[in-house]
């Protein structure tokens, strides 16, 4: 392809995940209202779509103040961490065949999980720079939860791994053309999943940022834009994470009669529901429950899925 | 995990459900028939204040959000020189209209008095009295009343014996 070319998909992968997370705080409102028996925001514009345009507006002009016993540096550059990596993660992913920034690279996986890790600094950091108690216990539950549900994020990709033999995010979307690996993988799948939830602090294991215990957790001090870079960063993150998921165990652009740039939409927005669907109806477990649920359970699964894909892959 | 799947079911099910919200501005909920909303100072079915200025609301309010002054007209008839109800404090609890012995002080069902201003939330005595009786359509506290203000001499109400001369030994 050429470098014009390039910079347009570019160009289309940034604008489409910006305006996909703008439309998202609409489309979760929504969601939820609809889950709840309620409407959600329904005012501005047809259905309330403009909503996310009212909030941004909103947002900007809005005080962005830092506390004065902040850290000012780190406090302001923790939230465009968030932001910067969760869109750097969406770089690997193949939303079509031969159109992604970077879908060929050899390392893509290993690129996403390294993002993934880096992303958890920016919790930390924005809840240690924060320099408030609650902000502060958030950061410590995001970084022990983060730390641990990548460990088995991690070894989950890895059956997806030896079954495709490759890193590159395209070459595993090329080798589920017969079978989606959701089917040989299906623990690997529920487990990523489930630390795909753990990764972007959606809500059964939203404890880093609890209102009810924690005010907000570690962007308890963030107020006006650098506050939406989290909120949107989290949103970024949610696609990152569905687009990931639809890559590694769905098929990623596979499927009989539609285009497959709308095959890949379709999975992705379908996982997007189900995500909103699981902050509908799940309630928030105990910090140690979560640890507990993580290490005892969710590694082990993982460790077993693993050695039988590699025991059924090694065997003639 | 069951639990997990069984509860997403649920809630997946509730898409198919009525949705409970009153569209607001254009769909009123329906009150019960008893709601306490803004507060209104009725006049009897002769069309005079029944307000007879006792200072009962204002001492039962618990928030402190009535003020009168009450004066007499030259027959002796009570009624209070002015009247206010400051609806930025009000809570809405309807005491001053249990302590109100002349049924003078209603809450009726209109709830929709926001203002941009809080001082517009002072409601004067215009503000506040209305033309009819409100709840009691058929009720004149100085028909019953045994003093004389100029609407009925004692003993001439409908269960009221003729005043006793006391003066007089018969019985």
């Amino acid at each position: 392809m050429t470098t014009g070319g390039q910079i347009v998909v570019i160009i289309m992968i940034m604008g489409g995940a910006l305006s996909l997370a703008a439309g998202l705080i609409w489309v979760e409102r929504r969601l939820l209202g609809l889950w709840q028996d309620r409407y959600g925001p329904n005012r501005v514009g047809p259905f309330g779509i403009l909503q996310p345009l009212a909030d941004a507006i909103k947002l900007l002009f809005k005080e962005d103040w830092s506390p004065p016993f902040a850290d000012r540096s780190v406090f302001l550059i923790a939230p465009a961490v968030i932001f910067a990596t969760a869109l750097l993660s969406l770089a690997v992913v193949p939303v079509a065949p031969g159109i992604g920034v970077v879908a060929e690279w050899n390392v893509g996986l290993l690129f996403f999980l390294a993002m993934a890790s880096l992303g958890a600094y920016s919790v930390i950091l924005g809840g240690w720079a924060s320099n408030s108690k609650y902000s502060l216990l958030g950061g410590l539950r995001a970084a022990a939860q983060m730390l641990s549900y990548e460990v088995f994020m991690g070894l989950s990709l890895a059956g997806v791994v030896v079954l495709a033999g490759s890193f590159s995010l395209a070459e595993i979307v090329r080798a589920q053309a017969d079978l989606w690996y959701v089917v040989p993988q299906f623990l690997g799948f529920v487990v990523f999943l489930i630390a795909g939830l753990a990764e972007t602090r959606r809500l059964p294991f939203d404890l880093p940022e609890s209102e009810t215990e924690l005010i907000a957790g570690f962007h308890t001090e963030y107020s006006g834009m650098s506050f939406g870079l989290f909120f949107v960063g989290e949103y970024i993150g949610i696609i990152t994470i569905s687009a990931l998921i639809t890559t590694f165990f769905l098929g990623g652009w596979h499927g009989p009669l539609l285009p497959p740039l709308v095959w890949f939409l379709l999975k992705t927005l379908v996982l997007i529901a189900v995500f909103v669907l699981f902050r509908a109806a799940m309630p928030r477990p105990r910090f140690d429950q979560l640890m507990a649920w993580g290490w005892k359970i969710l590694l082990p699964i993982t460790l077993i899925n693993l050695l039988v894909t590699g025991a059924v892959v090694a065997l003639p | 995990m069951v639990f997990v799947l069984r509860s997403l079911w649920v809630v997946l099910q509730h898409m198919f459900r009525k949705r409970e919200t009153y569209r607001y501005p254009e769909e009123k909920a329906p009150l019960p028939p008893r709601w306490r909303g803004r507060i209104v100072l009725a006049r009897d079915p002769d069309g005079g204040e029944r307000c007879v200025a006792c200072y009962l609301c204002a001492v039962s309010c618990p928030v402190d959000c009535i003020a009168l002054q009450a004066t007499e007209d030259d027959q002796g008839r009570r009624y209070p020189d002015w009247f206010r109800i400051n609806f930025s404090r009000c809570i809405y609890c309807g005491l001053c209209e249990e302590a109100c012995p002349t049924y003078a002080i209603q809450l009726i069902p209109d709830y929709e008095m926001s203002e941009y201003r809080r001082d517009k939330l002072v409601y004067e005595k215009e503000h506040l009295l209305i033309e009819g009786p409100g709840k009691y359509p058929h009720y004149n506290f100085y028909r019953e009343a045994g003093v004389s203000v100029g609407v009925k001499d004692p003993g001439e109400s409908r269960e009221e014996e003729p005043p006793v001369d006391i003066r007089s030994l018969l019985p």
